[in-house]
């Protein structure tokens, strides 16, 4: 069955995000032939090679501004309406989490969230997705009419680029809107730009952090491995760190390929929320504590002995 | 200021998941108020004893929601309502529903939670916006209201956003918005005696169908390799490190 996709391309901090290079192979995957066009919205048009070498067979670059609700809401809607669209992707991101449910609503349509793998069966698309932050999955079907899906960073492959790949580019003005939400300010407070829930590497405390202070050698270990920093419920709730880095079930979703807990006992709503990653190392004073029993390598000692010991051994190996 | 919750019954965070025949066993379990919605129910309160006003808490669910709705009054809701859930009913669905209830009805304000921990989607509260032509602010940590506007301090991917919206808006309640309180004793009592008003679909006059389905749920065995590792800390370090270059190729 030919099924026409559309991509939301989103870039950040000056680059693609790769999840979009990822949404646009889940298009390839579905389109059958069908026509992959990546939508980028207030982002110069010198990434659209970079999308047509990914897969897409065509680039909409629709000028706008920085992300608002409405605007590009907007700006995805007047791409979707001058093309006949089966499916669109977006990357479970903020701004996919943002603007997907609104446009699915606006199109009256079924939506798939934070999907983690995908497969096409004769004329349908069966979506794989986590349910109680991972304590299970569940398979979802779009029963009619047009399909919308999130998909979560660094779970399907994107494709090898392919420099001989061509694609049209089309340049649009932005479409008129209401723009009912204004931003003030944005205080930046992710380190480095590595964010939480697609960051290929998670490094993250627990109450055995003991302190704000206790996080500064997860941070050095999270700045030579390019690794976000996380944190457990009860290191949130002591104060050690803002809610914003809390993984767990109330609290991020992660599915990094290295999850490094350090002084995290592994209560289950923790465990919910990075239990899919690809490799756990922990480390816990407490040889009887749960989170070892999901860790694919583990440490029984002191994070304050062992953590600074990982970062001058990464340190090494990596040549930073 | 009139408020508006939308609540949604879960689990509760510690509770061990079983799957039998395709379905996720929920009859040994504890059931709570979403702890995202019961931000959205704190927030609305703090609001009223500021401003003025009634919260109304509003829900689809089984009859076991009417606990939740009682937790919600017993908090101190005005109101609570509670429409009754088609099967398989999906997030197009509650949306539609929750939004038939609420039209014709003037509220400054509608809270939800930013996501449910047990679907996971958050469409539900943004898919209800996009009905009743509200603006949004998702993943709330702080709500400032002065006169017909509200400045929202949002978590977006771990930076802070600070936007200012007109109302009425829909906001939903990120982790860190407040820290809900507990039911009085007093409160108990009251929200015994309260009604809870009942609906369903066809009185509300909405198709009860579906866009999605859900085919089958199952419970992932994760094989991890348990590998502790022993000697001093450098050596354990060094090992480590080793193991996730070579063995686990992580690195």
């Amino acid at each position: 069955m030919v099924r026409n996709v559309l991509v939301l391309a989103e870039v950040r901090n000056g680059a693609l995000r790769p999840v979009s290079l990822e949404c646009i192979a889940a298009g390839r995957t579905v389109a059958d032939g069908g026509k992959v066009t990546a939508v980028l919205i207030g982002a110069p048009a010198s990434f659209a090679p970079a999308l047509v070498q990914h897969g897409a067979d065509e680039v909409v670059v629709v000028a706008g501004g920085d992300y608002t609700p409405d605007g590009w809401l907007a700006a995805l809607q007047s791409v979707y309406a001058e093309r006949k669209v089966d499916v669109v992707f977006l990357g479970h991101t903020g701004i996919g989490r943002d603007l997907a449910p609104r446009f699915a609503q606006r199109n009256l349509a079924g939506m798939v969230s934070d999907v983690t793998d995908l497969k096409v069966e004769g004329d349908r698309v069966i979506f794989t997705r986590p349910i109680y932050a991972g304590k299970a999955f569940a398979t979802q079907v779009i029963r009619q009419g047009l399909a919308v899906a999130t998909i979560r960073p660094n779970n399907l492959p994107a494709l090898a680029p392919d420099a001989d790949r061509a694609g049209d580019v089309v340049e649009v003005a932005a479409p008129p809107a209401d723009l009912r939400t204004v931003i003030k300010e944005i205080v930046r407070k992710s380190t480095g730009g590595v964010d939480l829930t697609s960051a290929k590497i998670v490094v993250s405390g627990g109450r055995g952090v003991k302190s704000a202070d206790g996080f500064k050698p997860l941070y050095e270990l999270a700045d030579v491995l390019g690794a976000a920093v996380g944190a457990s419920r009860a290191a949130a709730d002591a104060g050690y760190c803002d809610y914003a880095l809390q993984v767990g079930q109330t609290g991020k979703t992660v599915t990094p390929d290295l999850y490094i807990a350090c002084g995290i006992s592994g209560a289950i709503q923790h465990l919910a929320g990075m239990s899919a990653s690809k490799v756990i190392v922990a480390v816990n004073k407490d040889p009887e504590a749960p989170i070892f029993k999901v860790a694919d390598y583990g440490i029984v000692g002191d994070l304050f002995e062992v953590v600074p010991l990982f970062t001058a051994e990464f340190k090494a190996l990596l040549g930073r | 200021m009139d408020i508006l919750v939308l609540l949604k019954q879960t689990f509760d965070t510690e509770a061990k998941i079983a799957v039998k025949d395709g379905r996720v066993l929920d009859d040994d379990v504890t059931l709570v108020i979403n702890p995202y919605d019961e931000y959205a129910v704190e927030e609305a309160l703090k609001l009223r004893e500021a401003h003025g006003g009634a919260v109304t808490v509003l829900s689809v669910g089984t009859d076991r929601v009417e606990e939740a709705l009682r937790r919600a009054l017993a908090m101190g809701a005005d109101e609570a309502v509670l429409i009754g859930q088609p099967s398989g009913a999906d997030e197009f669905l509650v949306a539609q529903l929750l939004a038939a209830w609420a039209s014709g009805k003037r509220f400054d304000l509608v809270l939800a939670g930013n996501v449910s921990v047990d679907t996971g989607a958050g469409q539900t509260a943004l898919r209800f916006a996009e009905v009743a032509g509200l603006p949004h602010v998702a993943a709330a940590v702080k709500i400032e209201v002065t006169g017909g506007s509200a400045v929202v301090h949002r978590d977006a991917e771990g930076d802070t956003e600070v936007i200012e919206v007109a109302l009425p808006a829909l906001i939903t309640a990120q982790q860190g918005l407040n820290e809900p309180r507990y039911p009085s004793v007093p409160g108990i009592m009251k929200a015994k005696r309260k009604t809870i008003a009942r609906m369903d679909a066809a009185s509300l006059g909405v198709d009860p169908n579906a866009r999605t389905e859900v085919t089958s749920v199952y419970q992932a065995q994760q094989n991890r390799r348990n590998t502790i590792i022993k000697g001093t800390a450098a050596e354990q370090a060094h090992q480590l490190v080793g193991l996730l270059r070579g063995e686990a190729k992580v690195i």
